[in-house]
């Protein structure tokens, strides 16, 4: 009798199993990829957007309503274009993975698009802000829900300018990713009446910066701008500190992290940077994500990109969910994706994949904090930031 | 230009030119003494900055914030514990491989610094990330003109001068230095002449290796900031720096460095194309100065060579 409840039970399973898409009361599970990097100078935001995007899959799968369990598969691209090309393989070529939530770098991001366009893999980027990563293809998998290096380098310069700044040196990384926002932020500041005195460019492994910060010591820019990473920008402005550099120092997304001002203690007061989206805990679903981000104790915070990567996980299950787990279906829905409700606000993705986002938020790092620019004392002149009376 | 520009740029220069030269002289004294190239120094370096990184949280842990105690006694732990390490190296990797080619000492070693590399970077907690470095040096600066002179660099500086100087006079003026020159000279006629060889060997290794986790602790305060694969490049300029100085010669290896570090503030400062190139730059004018002189800028002298 025994005997046959169990063959009874093995082929009751080996249906479900056979038939995907027949409805029965134990869910089929889909695995879907999230990628950033788990390892090297960025891995706190790639952590922090790996714990993200786990917590929508566990929201989602205790979910009695869902039709699907999610199984997230996590690979560490290590901020490097050739690992990052080796992963988006790796997942592309797993048939059983119908859809990624990838890449914080943009150096990253840009080298995979083509791996998942031959792929025919739907990924959503939840942290790289180089434009040509949906504007530089016609690529149907592709999309993003950050915003773009533009608004946020148009937005700076507006900011810094009207701040009575007059010039810049600007510092970047030889990345697409530095090199992009050097060039829009060029573009952007000379409109607004800044003036470059001189542009560095920097290897984005490099360690000493002394001999190009004392060339920017010589040429007295009332400011220093950084574009690129968190590695670098920690070691810029612990190098200015060292050879007595008082120009005011700002950066790109790329430095808001916590462990910017880890690193830097008291020395990374007063800098200044900027985000595409408005900080989470003003989001309409912010203080739902921070909460249900606390309840799950994960070891690492969530960093400046988690809720991206959070709403980019919740857009890839609602469509499987609507559409099966196909690769063509889900990236036919995702491309119809409008006013989606997230926590970020609403999501529209354009043509290109891309999602319009209007807002960009300044921030100011305060007492070993990024605070909003508006809120912070240096907005309402209790304190100033260098070179400011 | 701005004399405090110049002096700024000339101050960056040598404290670079000191890092360089503390794993240059290593890099040197063991060719001397064995014609070997230990290619895992590199990583010694990095081992060294973390050990010294280690000590300092546990210090810090005991509640123990002197902070002139806590960078001596950093500084002996990093020494000490990468001594052993040369030691250790010489004796199970460098010594048995000596009927063997050349070759295959280079090679082991090379794979030895890809151990040390992935053992620190997997086994220190966090270990594949930038480990912030603790400012244990006093960090008042005084303004001349443009030249910011800071107390912990000069600190810094002087130590590390200090160390190679020792190193130096242990070589030239002891009883001890005198058995490594006489093996470097000849080790057939040295070991005959009643020194015992072996332990020769693994103090100057020791005492190379040592200088190296020093080198690492310089580094560590003065960038505050030390990573698992620093000493990848940190082993070839020191090594391009002995070669380039002329390998066996301590006096060259110390040249080779600072020759190394102006290239590279030129490099960064003086090309008009970015500055990202001055690798690009040190290393090829170091190629063309080992094609003008293949056996450095001070060459050993004949009689020295094996």
């Amino acid at each position: 009798m025994q005997r046959m409840m169990l063959t009874a039970c093995a082929f009751a399973l080996a249906c479900v199993a056979a038939v995907p898409s027949m409805p029965a009361s134990a869910k089929e599970t889909v695995k879907i990829v999230y990628i950033g990097p788990l390892t090297g100078g960025n891995a706190a935001l790639g952590l922090g957007g790996r714990n993200s995007a786990d917590l929508a899959v566990q929201l989602h799968n205790a979910d009695a309503k869902a039709k699907y369990t999610f199984d997230l598969v996590k690979l560490d691209d290590q901020c490097k274009p050739d690992i990052g090309v080796q992963v988006a393989t790796k997942a592309g070529a797993d048939s059983s993975i119908i859809a990624g939530i990838t890449h914080y770098c943009s150096a990253v991001a840009i080298a995979t698009v083509d791996t998942y366009h031959k792929f025919g893999l739907p990924v959503i980027v939840w942290g790289a802000v180089l434009p040509a990563i949906t504007y530089g293809n016609d690529y149907p998998e592709i999309h993003r829900v950050n915003g773009t290096m533009i608004n946020q380098n148009e937005v700076n310069a507006k900011l810094v300018t009207s701040l009575g700044y007059k010039t810049w040196v600007i510092i970047h990384d030889t990345t697409d990713y530095g090199k992009g926002h050097d060039e829009y932020f060029t573009k952007f500041l000379t409109q607004d009446g800044g003036k470059v005195l001189a542009d560095f460019g920097v290897g984005a492994d490099q360690q000493d910066f002394t001999a190009i910060l004392t060339k920017v010591k010589e040429l007295h820019p009332d400011v220093v701008y950084f574009g690129g990473l968190t590695p670098i920008g920690v070691r810029l402005r612990s190098q200015m500190d060292k050879l007595g550099i008082q120009s005011q120092f700002e950066g790109t997304s790329g430095i808001v992290s916590d462990s910017y001002i880890q690193a830097l203690g008291p020395i990374a007061e007063g800098t200044i940077a900027f985000i595409d989206g408005a900080p989470i805990e003003k989001l309409p679903g912010g203080k739902f994500f921070l909460d249900q981000y606390a309840a799950h104790h994960y070891a690492e915070p969530p960093e400046a990109y988690g809720a991206y990567a959070f709403v980019a996980a919740n857009l890839i299950m609602d469509a499987i969910e609507k559409v099966g787990p196909n690769r063509k279906a889900v990236t036919a829905e995702l491309a119809k994706t409008k006013d989606h409700p997230s926590i970020v606000g609403p999501i529209t993705f354009d043509a290109h994949g891309q999602n319009i986002v209007p807002i960009v938020t300044a921030y100011v790092v305060q007492d070993g904090k990024w605070v909003v620019w508006q809120d912070s004392d240096y907005a309402k002149g209790k304190r100033k930031l260098a070179g400011r009376k | 230009m701005d004399p405090g520009v110049a002096a700024q740029y000339a101050f960056n220069g040598l404290m670079l030119g000191v890092i360089y030269a503390m794993v240059a002289v290593g890099f040197t004294l063991f060719f001397g003494v064995l014609d070997v190239i230990q290619f895992a120094h590199g990583d010694v370096v990095m081992a060294g900055a973390f050990v010294a990184l280690a000590t300092s949280l546990a210090l810090h842990a005991l509640g123990i914030a002197v902070p002139a105690l806590v960078v001596i006694v950093v500084a002996c732990a990093a020494g000490l514990a990468m001594a052993l390490v040369g030691a250790l190296i010489a004796r199970y990797l460098v010594l048995p491989l000596r009927a063997a080619p050349a070759f295959n000492t280079l090679l082991v070693t090379l794979m030895l610094g890809s151990i040390l590399r992935e053992l620190v970077r997997l086994f220190y907690p966090n270990g594949s990330n930038p480990q912030p470095f603790p400012r244990l040096l006093p960090t008042v600066s005084k303004n001349l003109g443009n030249f910011t002179l800071r107390l912990d660099s000069v600190i810094l500086l002087v130590t590390g001068i200090a160390t190679i100087v020792m190193v130096n006079l242990v070589v030239r003026r002891t009883r001890f230095g005198l058995a490594i020159r006489a093996v470097a000279q000849d080790s057939d006629t040295a070991r005959s002449m009643g020194i015992d060889f072996e332990r020769v060997v693994l103090v100057t290794f020791a005492i190379g290796s040592a200088l190296a986790g020093i080198a690492g602790v310089v580094y560590g305060l003065y960038y505050n900031e030390v990573n698992f694969d620093i000493g990848l490049l940190l082993g070839v300029i020191g090594f391009s720096a002995a070669v380039v100085g002329g390998l066996g010669s301590i006096y060259g290896a110390i040249l080779g460095g600072f020759l190394f570090a102006a290239l590279q503030t030129i490099g960064s400062v003086a090309l008009p194309v970015s500055s990202a190139y001055n690798n690009v730059f040190a290393f090829a004018v170091v190629i063309i100065l080992m094609t003008w002189k293949p056996t450095g800028l001070i060459a050993e002298r004949p009689s020295e060579r094996a």
